[in-house]
């Protein structure tokens, strides 16, 4: 039961300079939740060398840092799929990961709301879909009961498909409790490192073309999310084409927080998905997201028809929050593909197993997801060793539903910068500025210091702490440049 | 327990503490999150606030010292995180967590500029973009790296005081933009940047796309007239769009006002709570920093006559203030009858848009209380203010006062 691997500070993390020279014995191309998740599970493999590598200069750069941030049931899943399993296993996997690791997780329940006949009429189908699935609490609610659930709706609900196991989750937080875990457990992080050929093996040994080199490894996991397809391409397979699905997202401010309880979902009907209006554990509301098909993988631009879209629809969802401020607008790009499922597959040939077509459901299914794709390895002759224990992480908690630093007692007492609060608008305080800084994974902007801590994420949007909390990035990144 | 417990060290709140400290009113005391306290003048190297081009941060320093000398204690890096009751306030400081309960509340939290964010402008998310308020304090306090090129959108006067931050700071201004016909700020300033500087002012113009990846590359501009223009720059400003500071105001519950979305208030500076006055740019977002201050010393006295008398006037016997479009505010918003309105009973308004020399009228229940063409045409982004004789006319079983242009 003694832990794996050792803490490596100082080396386990880069961001610049020639990668080191050693051999892994398996490479995880992404590090967005699944390729976290996965090199996480690697881990746990005592004596296993593993690199986990990015184009980005941060863990969950791309479409993990832009989703809706629920913690599914799966209850809407396609029956029988891989997804709807690891949906379903991951669901329970990450609830009890997020308790353990102090990942804020707000069991706020789901109302799939009808405001149509047709809508209404799909809502049966739906119950049946959910139960075929294994989740048998979801139950179908009157016009009445919507509205006393939820008082600030706009006229005209229906009746509600009443999914009581959704939660909101802090995306965010997921990917980082994984990379810290990973990396505290001796896992490479190599992160401005996008992978740009594969040379065919030279014994059991291959070498990966990155922007920062060489990397030699044995075994590959293409997590690559949006680019799956290309990493998928390098290895030799022509299995599917990634179509970037753009999902543009408002969130408004804080104080908007008391107009909704739960996760309002839409009824999915033949004339498309609408959008949801759901609260976050940072307290904010979320609208959105848009479904637009794109060409372009780095089409991460909001627009106007998309924000005025969002705009309409949340307006006759929940009026008053058109009144609120808006504190960000941001674009996702999800991972669809020509398929309908999830896309993972081993090639003990190739040395490689493929995650591909992990789409906003990947948050969810991201532990199980991982498991899935460790067995693949096993099962495709990479000789893993049996898993030991991971050394247990705690995060710093951005849950509203919880206690944050500037409220307790006991640590301002321990040390004061917990009572310094720096961003007034999220109440961030210098002492959590200061471990992000420090922490096992930093950042490597302010835009990562914000997903960590939140400071400038507020409705100032750093009018009153942006240069302030500049300073204490570039400071912090004098001092322990890592 | 203290006898009046203000919120915020701007000029509002230093004013009001002075004067009630002066007048005896007990224990006064100044609470405010930031290190030092002054508020926004502290960041405004530019004159304007007073005789001999006094700039900002020594008005501020000036507020600082008349509100200590008076008896009033100032106490900085103390945010007021929530209400504990209907006059006692939570706080969290390096020294932990304190519950404060006084017999009058002040609340002084001023104003900010409205971010990229909530103006919707659409594009990317990359570095570069910021407010007037971050720039000023990333030039003048931490000597920060602003960028070489910058967009500033917004042409009232701190759009103009964003233009000298980032000629300090060694950006060159590729364009002044605003969505107005016309700049609003004094035709001298706009004249100096146009001409001196070499500043292009862009009116009828909206940023339709901010570009870039990581760092901000360009934003594209749409005119009013369809027309549209690439402009390359690393830094976006936005300035202007004030609002209120309300947040402690909502958590309270306190009434707002629809159009100042600051709390609702009478000419005795008093909210639909009792002991709970609001001062400053917390009610309409934004008057300069003297008249802010005049404003807190009147609102310092307000509050001595009510620890003194005890009045505080019934949710019925005031009438609230409405403005038509495009009138965005009044305020003071509510009409206490038969009250006296201290501040020397000025209302201050402001206009959406630009508009001629159309006359206000302001009526209760079609009874026309005041019928006169202003003194100049009002300009967007600018207070204007009318006289209060007309108050004393607003019959306290009346409707809604309505205030437009006829």
């Amino acid at each position: 039961m003694t832990p794996v691997g050792s803490v490596d500070d100082g080396t386990s993390v880069t961001r610049d300079g020639a990668l080191p020279d050693v051999t892994y014995d398996v490479t995880v191309v992404g590090a967005g939740v699944v390729g976290c998740a996965v090199a996480r599970e690697l881990a746990a493999r005592p004596g296993l060398r593993v690199a986990l590598v990015d184009a980005s200069n941060d863990v969950g750069d791309g479409t993990s840092k832009a989703n809706t941030a629920i913690l599914h049931t799966g209850f809407d899943a396609v029956p029988g799929s891989l997804e709807a399993r690891l949906v379903r296993e991951g669901s329970r996997l990450l609830a009890a990961y997020a308790a353990d690791s102090g990942i804020p997780v707000e069991p706020v329940g789901a109302l799939l709301v009808a405001w149509d006949e047709e809508q209404l009429d799909a809502l049966p189908t739906l119950l049946a879909k959910a139960e075929r699935n294994g989740y048998d609490a979801a139950r179908i609610i009157g016009p009445e009961e919507v509205r006393s659930r939820e008082p600030h709706l706009g006229p005209g609900a229906l009746g509600a498909l009443d999914v009581p196991g959704e939660s909101v989750i802090c995306p965010w937080m997921t990917v980082l409790a994984y990379a810290t875990q990973a990396v505290r457990a001796g896992v490479d992080l190599h992160l401005n490192c996008r992978v740009n050929t594969v040379d065919a093996f030279d014994g059991d040994v291959r070498v990966l073309g990155t922007g920062r080199g060489a990397l030699r490894t044995r075994w590959l996991v293409n997590a690559a999310g949006l680019h799956a397809d290309a990493v998928d391409r390098l290895l030799g397979h022509d299995d599917f084409t990634v179509t970037p699905r753009r999902g543009q997202l408002i969130v408004f401010d804080k104080l908007a927080r008391d107009l909704v309880r739960h996760i309002l979902l839409p009824v999915p009907t033949a004339l498309g998905k609408g959008v949801l209006v759901a609260p976050t554990v940072y307290g904010n509301v979320l609208l959105g997201p848009t479904a637009e098909d794109l060409d372009d993988k780095s089409a991460t631009g909001s627009t106007a028809e998309g924000i005025a879209t969002l705009r309409e629809k949340g307006r006759a969802i929940l009026p008053e929050l058109l009144d609120e401020e808006v504190t960000a607008v941001y674009a996702g790009l999800r991972a669809a593909t020509e398929h309908d499922d999830y896309r993972i597959s081993a090639d003990p040939g190739r040395r490689c197993v493929t995650v591909g077509g992990i789409r906003s459901t990947g948050l969810t299914a991201s532990l199980a997801i991982a498991a899935y794709v460790t067995a693949l390895l096993d099962d495709a002759g990479a000789g893993l060793p049996e898993a030991g224990d991971l050394p247990p992480v705690r995060m710093p908690n951005l849950g509203e539903a919880f206690p944050r630093p500037y409220q307790r007692a006991d640590l301002i007492a321990a040390d004061p910068a917990y009572g310094t609060v720096v961003c007034h608008c999220e109440r961030v305080t210098r002492g959590e500025i200061r471990d992000a800084l420090a922490a096992t994974v930093p950042p490597g902007s302010l835009e990562g210091l914000r997903r960590r801590t939140r400071a400038r994420g507020g409705r100032c949007q750093g009018f009153h702490c942006g240069a302030v909390v500049r300073e204490l990035f570039e400071r912090g990144a004098e001092l322990g440049d890592r | 327990m203290v006898d009046v417990l203000v919120v915020g060290a701007g000029p509002a709140g230093l004013a009001a503490a002075a004067v009630l400290a002066a007048l005896g009113a007990g224990e006064v005391e100044v609470l405010d999150r930031e290190p030092r306290a002054g508020g926004t003048p502290r960041h405004c190297h530019h004159g304007g606030f007073g005789p001999l081009g006094l700039e900002g941060p020594g008005f501020a320093e000036r507020w600082v010292r008349t509100a200590e000398r008076s008896g009033a204690a100032l106490r900085t890096g103390v945010t007021v995180t929530d209400w504990a009751g209907p006059l006692t306030l939570d706080t969290t400081s390096p020294h932990g967590l304190e519950r404060i309960t006084a017999r009058a509340v002040v609340l002084a939290t001023g104003a900010r500029e409205r971010p990229r964010a909530a103006r919707l402008v659409p594009g990317t998310r990359p570095a570069g973009v910021l407010t007037t308020g971050e720039l000023l304090r990333a030039v003048h306090v931490h000597r920060q790296h602003v960028g070489t090129r910058a967009v500033v959108v917004g042409a009232e006067s701190v759009g103009f005081a964003a233009l000298d931050a980032l000629r300090l700071a060694g950006v060159d201004v590729a364009a002044l933009v605003t969505e107005h016909p016309r700049h609003q700020t004094s035709p001298a300033r706009a004249l100096d940047a146009r001409l001196r500087r070499g500043v292009p002012l862009l009116t009828g113009a909206t940023v339709a796309d901010i570009l870039g990846r990581g760092r901000v590359s360009g934003v594209r501009l749409t005119h009013r007239d369809g027309r549209t223009a690439h402009v390359p720059c690393d830094t976006v400003v936005f300035t202007g769009d004030f609002v209120p500071e309300h947040e402690l105001a909502r958590r309270g519950g306190l009434l707002l006002d629809p159009g100042t979305k600051g709390p609702a208030t009478d000419g005795a500076f008093r909210t639909d709570r009792r002991g709970v006055f609001a001062v400053g740019n917390l009610l309409h977002a934004v008057e300069p920093a003297r008249a802010v201050a005049r404003e807190g010393a009147a609102a310092g006295a307000a509050v001595r006559r009510y620890l003194a008398e005890g009045d505080w006037p019934s949710a019925s016997a005031s009438v609230p203030l409405r403005v038509a479009a495009p009138l965005a505010w009044i305020a003071p918003n509510l009409v206490t009858p038969d009250e006296p309105l201290p501040y020397g009973g000025r209302f201050a308004l402001r206009t959406a848009e630009f508009v001629g020399r159309a006359p206000l009228v302001i009526t209760q229940d079609g009874r026309t209380l005041h019928h006169a063409r202003l003194p100049r045409p009002p300009v967007p982004n600018r207070p204007f203010h009318i006289g209060g004789d007309w108050a004393a006319r607003v019959r306290a079983d009346g409707g809604p006062v309505r205030i437009a242009f006829g």
